[in-house]
């Protein structure tokens, strides 16, 4: 006890050791600043800094040095004194003022630039010593809110709190404020509240001419359309494989299993393009028709019938996985009691089957619809003129005419519509779970699908398999012939070598193929990201579970909301947050990062808060009352009975990081390209085959990772399995 | 325990010094490439090759490239801005986007090239020539026919409909001189009428310039509007492509090159500058496919090359229609009128 006693005092130290090294070692900016009248600082930590005549930085480093004296005068218990928060917070308060008051080109507000002359030369984006001093001070505040009995006084709880809130502060929040603000601005940059109504009710936004017999509607209209229409198609064709998998004989089940898992590693555009060369005006299904039965060969898949078919192919998995949960608890002693009473097979269908698999279905519907939302490959290879959203916000910022404000308001519009799916989606959910619940004495053997049913089902689910490996064929073979949009098979290496060719000469290894410096930037990020993401989700799972503390329901509310957020809105949001100081870190790796990071988060607390739910909570209880504290119970007790959750984070972050398109498309740079930002370039400029085997070559990195990180975090726990099973064995539906 | 939630944060913290640590490191150029994908690989290649300076490229469309160096107007990013039409460069250079240099090798550079210079005082020079036309695919339009496109007005035939592609301005240089060529030559209100005629035969308003030659190529449409080298780049990678110089006149491009105001390299930059003017990396583009007119004087102008002395070329006002406002006017014109169709 009194080890651990210690060791806390001496990381509260640390946090203070922290600042100290922030303000008199680290250099403050990012890049140097212009230098000042008075000539060159001594250094470029704060301290310096402001002795030179950046007086504004004085507040923070003062307050720092300050707690550094209590710390002195009070000894080992100076966290519990009562002026340490006042202090802590304060100088915090400072720190954020002077970020943001004083920016590149000087101060926000005249007066800072009267009081302080050398604020008219602007100061740059924060670099070490400003992160880091941020990093202790929030360290500071949270240990002696502890000390307050914040989080039950357990250290680490209030840290993990207080650092999660202010991540998802600063990545979360704090773009989205400053996209919506842009919002208010005209292109000129004047403020103007009026255009935010002016550019939101702008009727190619809500025209709906297309369905009164006109030729166009507005782009939100044409979202909403695709986004149905994908959504019932998805789900029926979802629900078809559910039944078939589980209320048949169908003999397939582990193909149409691993099928459903081939969306879900596929790059974006890929799918795209090989319907493309299957379908358009010269693909081969084109020819084919043209050929037996003389249907003459037209471009009826660029824009909506295109988007939709390469939409329910990716989407109609994660509908099947979600409908197989729901059809697998469906408590089939209902069904048995129906056809004991003498219902006919359909009847039983009709009356008990149907009834309870419409929250799944809703569940389904409605995920279907947020992923069309949010989607932007599909669209931007096969739409054609069909314009959506995603797309629309897209070149309003890379287009001819850089328009911000406009694509904040449509930005606006899409989360909108986002969250209330989202919304919606939660309501049903929760009663989904009441299905499952009902579902738990699994006595009876559940219905043989009726006939006719299984017939259409049959129909439905076939032309898709055929369709899915259609698509996958001519992913595996296009990287590697001549031209697979000219039908051109002709066996060659030449795309992969343009992509990937590499000399070894006098100057040592040199790669030259275009890929390689998206390839090796993707596999950096993804690698970094994926365990950062982990951590923070499973964390945060942990927090949510397990800790108690004031505001906990704004917390999960505030994690979900990174999660609802399209891909394009988060691109959109960092570029107008991070390109300027003084969180300045457009065109970085750490970027790109941190944007999955938040980005993918929700997927591992979601499943951390599930694998929680099912461990009772004595064993921690029982740890905390030997002695151990908060972190040593996450990492002994926790971690170990959670792997599962663990796995699918990781590989969720992995796989993502690899895969999404429309957040990194704003966010990729010169230094830093993303494989699919290099790929959309490729598709873009209609070099097919160059894309397609790129992406061939990332699906098999992706499966070698999965592997990996099965080995690395599901080994260990085979040895557990029998003792992990009686403890999950309950829900092992979910 | 706190220790590690101390260390998670030192570690994330490494991630942001290093991204600042980035911009000091020498040796390096970020080219910010607004041309084909193949002669920017190239042109990256070689110079990495002869000089050793590592050559980080991006390729985007012009406008994407322009909307970039906007966007990071505050802290640069890039060095070299290569290739795509003048235009932007001009509107760049007028934005003081751009950064001015006098490169020794101006003297070795045709007149229209040292021109362009001169017009944006020395702020961007041009580095190719190529004139504005379409291509067509002779297996779905037979070239021996009477009714074979030979003119801007050949394209509102009713046979064309859903059959002809084009970039759409807004994110295409190459679109966007297509609207200025056509302004020029007709008059502006006649040109957006002939544009609205033209829309019903349009089956894709594309973003990359370059795409709907492709796409022609491939059969998945008819015709393409593009300038007239990407075409011949086209027919000689085996497509069956047809170019064609419009009969009533054409406008052209002088493909520019600037160097970025404040980039982190401007040592390498003006290094790249240099090299990229002389004749033999200009003729390094007949390698890749690019069949442009190279600026120097001295470098070979590749056979397959549309000659520009044959076509029938308007005196195209890049003063004019390279400004920000013209160019802003007319796009919020071909939004109102033509994109909103």
């Amino acid at each position: 006890m009194k080890q651990v006693f210690r060791t806390i005092n001496q990381v509260g130290g640390l946090w203070l050791l922290l600042g100290l090294t922030a303000v008199l070692i680290l250099p403050w900016y990012k890049v140097a600043p212009p230098e000042l009248v008075s000539g060159g600082a001594l250094s470029d930590a704060a301290l310096f800094q402001a002795l030179a005549g950046r007086a504004w930085l004085w507040p923070p480093v003062l307050g720092i040095l300050a707690l550094a004296g209590l710390r002195v005068a009070r000894g080992e218990r100076w966290q519990a004194d009562d002026l340490v928060l006042p202090i802590a917070g304060t100088s915090f308060l400072f720190f954020l003022f002077q970020a943001f008051a004083i920016g590149l080109r000087g101060p926000a507000i005249p007066a800072l630039g009267e009081a302080f002359p050398a604020a008219m030369l602007g100061q740059t984006g924060l670099g070490w010593g400003g992160f880091a001093l941020g990093a202790a001070l929030v360290g500071i505040i949270a240990d002696s809110l502890a000390a307050r009995g914040f989080c039950r006084g357990e250290r680490f709880g209030a840290n993990a709190v207080i650092f999660v809130v202010a991540l998802l502060l600063l990545f979360v929040f704090f773009p989205i404020i400053r996209l919506a603000s842009a919002a208010l601005f005209t292109p000129e940059g004047v403020f103007q509240p009026g255009v935010f109504i002016e550019r939101a009710l702008a009727p190619d936004l809500w025209n709906i001419d297309c369905l009164t017999g006109g030729s166009r509607c507005g782009v939100v209209i044409n979202t909403l359309i695709l986004g149905i229409t994908s959504a019932t198609l998805s789900t029926a064709l979802g629900l078809a494989l559910a039944l078939l998998v589980a209320r048949t004989g169908f003999r397939f089940k582990g193909a149409l299993r691993a099928i459903s898992i081939l969306p879900i590693i596929t790059p974006p555009f890929v799918v795209g393009v090989a319907i493309i060369v299957l379908f358009g005006r010269t693909g081969v299904v084109t020819g084919w028709l043209d050929m037996l039965f003389g249907i003459p060969p037209t471009r009826w898949i660029y824009g909506l019938p295109g988007i939709v078919l390469a939409q329910v192919l990716a989407f109609a998995p994660i509908t099947f996985l979600v409908l197989l949960g729901t059809v697998e608890a469906i408590n089939p002693t209902l069904e048995e009691a129906s056809k004991t009473l003498g219902a006919k097979p359909f009847a039983t269908f009709r009356t008990i089957t149907w009834p309870l698999l419409r929250p799944g279905l809703a569940a389904a519907f409605l995920l279907a619809f947020i992923e069309s939302l949010a989607d932007f490959g599909n669209p931007i290879v096969l739409g054609g003129g069909y314009d959506v959203l995603s797309i629309r916000i897209f070149f309003a910022v890379v287009g001819a005419r850089y328009d911000l404000g406009n694509a904040a308001v449509l930005s606006i519009i899409l989360l909108t519509m986002t969250l209330g799916a989202f919304w919606l989606q939660t309501q049903w959910l929760g009663r989904k779970s009441y299905v499952t619940v009902t579902g738990k004495s699994d006595a009876g053997l559940a219905a043989q699908l009726p006939t006719p049913l299984k017939r259409t089902a049959y129909m439905v689910v076939i032309p898709w398999v055929l369709f899915t490996l259609g698509v996958y064929l001519i992913v595996m073979v296009g990287g590697f012939v001549n031209d697979i949009g000219r039908w051109d098979l002709t066996p060659t290496f030449r795309h992969l070598n343009t992509a990937f060719s590499f000399e070894i000469g006098e100057r040592g290894l040199q790669l030259f193929g275009s890929a390689w410096n998206s390839l090796q930037t993707t596999l950096l990020v993804s690698a970094i990201a994926a365990p950062l993401t982990t951590a923070i989700g499973i964390l945060t799972a942990y927090l949510i579970s397990r800790q108690s503390f004031v505001g906990k329901q704004a917390f999960e509310f505030g994690t979900m909301l990174s999660f609802a957020i399209p891909g394009t809105v988060v691109g959109v949001s960092y570029v107008a947050a991070f390109n300027i100081p003084p969180v300045d870190i457009t065109g970085t790796m750490a970027i790109l990062v941190i944007c999955f990071m938040f980005r993918n988060m929700p997927v591992g607390m979601r499943a951390g808060i599930a694998a929680l739910s099912q461990i009772d909570k004595s064993m921690e209880e029982a740890s905390q009352t030997l002695g151990a504290n908060g972190f040593t119970t996450l990492r002994t007790i926790v971690l170990p009975l959670i792997r599962p959750a663990v796995f699918t984070s990781m590989v969720y972050a992995f796989v993502t990081a690899m895969t999404a398109v429309s957040a990194v498309i704003f966010l990729v740079s010169a230094r830093h390209n993303m494989a699919t930002a290099y790929i959309m370039g490729r598709v873009e400029n209609g070099e097919f085959a160059l894309a397609i085997a790129y992406s061939a070559v990332l699906m098999v990195i992706m499966i070698i990772s999965i592997v990996l990180i099965q080995f690395l975090v599901g080994k260990r726990q085979l040895g557990r399995r029998a003792e992990l099973q009686s403890v999950t064995a309950p829900t092992a539906a979910e | 325990m706190i220790r590690s939630v101390a260390l998670t944060g030192l570690a994330a913290m490494s991630i942001f010094g290093s991204a600042g640590m980035a911009n000091a490191q020498s040796g390096e150029l970020v080219l910010y490439c607004a041309a084909d994908e193949s002669i920017c690989r190239l042109l990256s290649e070689s110079f990495q090759r002869e000089t050793g300076i590592n050559v980080l490229m991006t390729r985007r469309s012009s406008g994407e490239t322009y909307a970039q160096i906007k966007a990071e107007e505050g802290q640069p990013r890039g060095d070299v801005w290569w290739g795509g039409t003048g235009d932007p460069h001009l509107q760049a250079a007028q934005e003081g986007l751009t950064a001015a240099y006098e490169s020794p090798m101006l003297a070795e550079l045709q007149d229209w090239a040292v021109r362009q210079a001169e017009s944006a005082g020395y702020r961007t020079v041009g580095v190719y020539a190529g004139a504005l036309g379409y291509g067509y695919n002779t297996d779905l339009i037979d070239p021996n026919s009477e009714n074979a496109p030979q003119c801007w007005a050949d394209l509102l035939d009713e046979a064309y409909r859903d059959e002809i592609q084009v970039a759409n301005p807004n994110s295409s240089g190459t679109a966007y001189t297509l609207l200025a060529t056509l302004v020029q030559l007709m008059g502006e209100d006649e040109a957006f009428e002939y544009l609205t005629a033209l829309n019903d035969n349009i089956s894709q308003y594309t973003s990359s310039g370059s795409a709907p030659i492709r796409a022609a190529g491939t059969g998945e449409s008819s015709i393409g509007i593009v300038f007239m080298h990407d075409a011949v780049a086209q027919a000689v990678m085996g497509s069956p492509i047809q170019t064609v110089a419009p009969c009533e006149g054409t406008g052209y491009e002088i493909g520019s090159m600037s160097i970025i105001e404040g980039g982190p390299n401007p040592e390498n930059a003006r290094i790249f500058y240099d090299w990229v003017l002389t004749p033999e990396a200009q003729e390094l583009g007949a390698q890749a496919n690019s069949f442009q007119v190279p600026s120097n004087v001295n470098a070979a102008t590749p056979p397959e090359s549309p000659n520009l002395e044959d076509i029938l070329l308007i005196d195209y006002d890049f003063d004019l229609y390279g400004s920000s406002e013209e160019r802003a006017r007319l796009l919020a014109r071909w939004d109102a009128e033509i994109g909103s169709l």
